[in-house]
């Protein structure tokens, strides 16, 4: 199937619906059928409590009233089978490789640049580059440890790889925390149906970051979770995960660099810090190397890295393959480091920076989603065909005065699921964000990952910080 | 432990001791209003105002201490740092900051106690009957957080420390609170040993719950000299200052430090205050000036709580 047959095709819902239900969906039929109007409305109202207490909520930028807000968590679970999962699987862990192995390139030879693979301009005048990095050789020359792929599902045996997460990406604890609730709800639903389970995420991380000690590093490494603090949206799963981990959450300024060694500060004192899981952009993690300005920091923390003192993950630097523009290259990272075919398939991109294509975008901007190459989160982002005039035009200027700013795709006709709203249950879009982990030693997936879905009636936006809500996503084992 | 996890324990258990006191406070201050024999509406206000030791702000904000504007004053003014509503707002923050090293039922009993305590602050000002509702709900909340604190906390210096936080607030709660008699008014120098003189040492048993106590430990009629002696001496009495050191001493003794140096001086002062304590009498405590004593006592435990966020790099 094409990307324009699929704009213009019938859109596919997971479950089957309207039509046949399809196979892994059987039991949720079957189960979303036995379940009375009264005990839907019930447990709606019990995630929410459940939510609330645990306090599993997201802070919102730019918005007035409660800062702590929860993600609407739908139950009806996102099911995928087996097979279509190690599909998945096999072409998530190849991505992921090719991704670290590109950022290594990038900062050592540039042989795909020699190569003529990928422009040059692209890469050394990207903003997410940092020549501090360079000549820099890391354990297992891993860089973006934990990736966060987000995918689209347009049919059967169609994906797409949506964008790349390569820097810090976050909804992991959502994953693991909606499996929870799940189970707290549903008891039963899970008695009835084989689910790989998600709880040992956490392990699985801890064991990759223990994978990726420093050389210098003799003995148990100590690890820790580092970040921005309460006032951080994502700050409950950094809470979160250093619990899981049982390894320290710590803030800048608990952190304190002395002779290239990076310590913590204890109540009996100084304590030495090997391997740093950082929730903190690069922009701010080193104010006497990168923003001067920052509090949130830790001053000296890349010289502890660079004199291999100190494990960053991700490292520093793993943003430029996050870059949109850079994006449109994966698949030939692919075939160039590895040797293989991509095995997950990209959006087919316009590269506005170049004349041709930019004409092209403006001419069917209403057919088109315009994102902008540093963007993230669903900010500064165009869907043509749900835009209204005025903000098309507001594109068609920005795409005229900046068009390397920009890239531009065909609106995916993304799968739908069913999920609950107030007119009862209705099929609603969704993407999915597995998780990779790159140790020094192999790569871990946990089944699944997070299934973001937008609540709004034909939205393709699944942003949290855009109305969005999640799913649990359960990958069956038989 | 990191030092900003101990810190935060600390604060997080000396702010739900002080919010259960505050609360404690009022609800005998309404009691004892009710059965005030003279016409002197504001008293005991204004000495529930006193013993929450914010006088000073409350002054600069009311002139006289009235029921309704202390009521609001120590129950829901966020201008007010150590009003119920600040103290379960502040409890949270510092919990959310270490929430891993908290248990997940530490978390959930002070973030619901949080959450519910919106409705309270919706609803004020609150009539006798909820205001009572509200009061009680405060104080079965903190005694969930500490009885979660002493059944599920490991024995590790993060217990140790919010164990510190919660007997010094406790210590100088105590003080403050027996130092009251000194600052709260009599309708006239004959009424010393007077009905209203007795009803007030009764009052400050009942705030800290030990009517009974004082019964099986002394028997007979409310003496001074033996409240005195219960709230600082009795190391039977949980609420005691003697207890409260016995614990204090206990767990900075038992915080595990590799540098024995930086802590030392919060112990030697703990260790000071505890003996005074333990081997005081009450006759001499009296024959000295009680309020002299309580004074001297609580800028020492003051000093102890800035000698021990030093002592351990807070």
């Amino acid at each position: 199937m094409s990307v324009s047959s699929a704009t213009g095709g019938a859109i596919f819902d997971e479950m089957g619906w309207p039509g046949e239900v399809r196979p892994p969906y059987a039991l949720i039929d079957a189960w979303l059928k036995s379940l009375p109007p009264e005990t839907q409305t019930m447990k709606r109202r019990e995630a929410e409590v459940l939510f609330r207490r645990i306090g599993i909520t997201f802070a919102v930028y730019t918005e007035g009233g409660d800062p702590e807000r929860l993600i609407p968590f739908d139950f009806i679970p996102r099911v995928l089978a087996q097979a279509e999962w190690q599909r998945l699987r096999r072409g998530l862990e190849q991505r992921a490789k090719a991704l670290n192995a590109f950022i290594h390139d990038v900062y050592h030879d540039r042989e795909i640049i020699r190569a003529g693979r990928v422009p040059e301009k692209l890469i050394l005048h990207n903003s997410e580059f940092r020549p501090e990095m360079e000549g820099l050789d890391l354990p297992g020359r891993m860089y973006s440890h934990i990736a966060g792929i987000d995918m689209v599902r347009t049919g059967p045996d169609d994906y797409y790889v949506l964008e790349d997460n390569c820097r810090t990406p976050s909804g992991v604890s959502y994953m693991v925390e909606n499996r929870e609730v799940m189970q707290r709800l549903f008891p039963d639903l899970f008695r009835r149906n084989l689910v790989a389970p998600v709880a040992h995420y956490p392990d699985e991380l801890l064991a990759t970051l223990r994978s990726l000690a420093p050389p210098h590093c003799v003995g148990e490494p100590t690890i820790v979770l580092l970040t921005p603090g309460i006032y951080n949206s994502a700050y409950y799963e950094h809470a979160f995960l250093a619990d899981e981990m049982g390894i320290e959450l710590v803030e800048g300024a608990d952190l304190v660099v002395k002779k290239d060694i990076c310590y913590m500060r204890t109540t009996a004192g100084l304590a030495r810090v090997d391997v740093i899981y950082r929730r903190i952009d690069d922009d701010y993690l080193d104010p006497l190397v990168f923003r001067p300005e920052s509090m949130l920091g830790v001053p000296g923390v890349h010289y502890a890295n660079r004199a291999g003192n100190l494990t960053l993950t991700n490292a520093v630097g793993a943003g430029i393959a996050d870059d949109k523009a850079v994006y449109i290259h994966v698949p030939e990272m692919v075939r160039f480091y590895l040797g293989e075919e991509p095995l997950l398939r990209n959006v087919p991109t316009h590269d506005c920076s170049k004349p041709a294509e930019l004409q092209h975008v403006l001419d069917h901007l209403d057919e088109l989603v315009v994102k902008a190459v540093h963007g993230s989160g669903g900010y500064g982002m165009l869907v043509g065909p749900h835009a209204s005039r005025a903000e098309l035009d507001k594109f068609r200027e920005l795409l005229k005065t900046r068009p390397q700013g920009y890239i531009a795709q065909p609106t995916l006709a993304l799968s739908t699921v069913p999920t609950f709203v107030d007119a009862g249950i209705a099929p609603r879009h969704v993407d999915l964000r597995p998780f990779v982990l790159c140790g020094a030693d192999r790569i871990r997936v946990v089944p699944g990952g997070l299934t973001r879905v937008a609540l709004k009636e034909g939205s393709l936006v699944v942003n949290s910080s855009q109305g969005g809500g999640t799913k649990d996503t359960w990958v069956l084992e038989t | 432990m990191l030092a900003r996890a101990a810190e935060s324990l600390y604060w997080l258990a000396r702010y739900m001791e002080r919010a259960d006191y505050v609360a404690r406070l009022m609800q005998v201050a309404g009691h004892m209003n009710a059965v005030r024999v003279d016409s002197d509406r504001n008293s005991e206000w204004e000495s529930a105002i006193v013993a929450s030791g914010s006088s000073k702000a409350y002054f600069a904000k009311y002139p006289v201490a009235s029921e309704a504007t202390v009521i609001d004053f120590l129950a829901f003014d966020r201008d007010n740092a150590s009003s119920i509503v600040n103290c379960i707002e502040t409890a949270r923050r510092n919990a959310r900051a270490v929430r891993t090293a908290l248990t997940s039922d530490m978390w959930e009993a002070v973030n619901a106690t949080w959450q519910e305590l919106a409705q309270y602050r919706a609803a004020a000002p609150l009539n006798q009957d909820r205001l009572n509702e509200f009061f009680d709900w405060v104080k079965a909340r903190v005694g969930l957080f500490h009885g979660i604190v002493a059944n599920e906390m490991l024995r590790l210096d993060g217990y140790r420390f919010a164990r510190v936080g919660q007997f010094l607030e406790r210590a100088d709660n105590t003080a403050r609170l027996l130092d009251v008699k000194y600052h709260v008014r009599l309708p006239t120098v004959d009424d010393v040993g007077g009905v209203v003189d007795y009803y007030q040492w009764v009052a400050i048993l009942r705030v800290v719950g030990a009517r009974r106590a004082y019964r099986v430990l002394f028997k007979g009629p409310v003496q001074p000299a033996h409240v005195a002696e219960l709230l600082i001496i009795r190391t039977e009495f949980p609420r005691s200052l003697a207890y409260c050191y016995q614990h204090i001493t206990d767990h900075l003794d038992a915080i595990d430090r590799f540098d024995a140096k930086t802590a030392a001086e919060a112990k030697r002062q703990a260790h000071s205050l505890y003996a005074d304590l333990r081997f005081g009498r009450t006759e001499q405590i009296i024959a000295n000036g009680l309020h002299e004593y309580l004074t001297d006592l609580i800028q020492r435990t003051d000093r102890l709580g800035v000698e021990i966020a030093k002592g351990h790099l807070f």
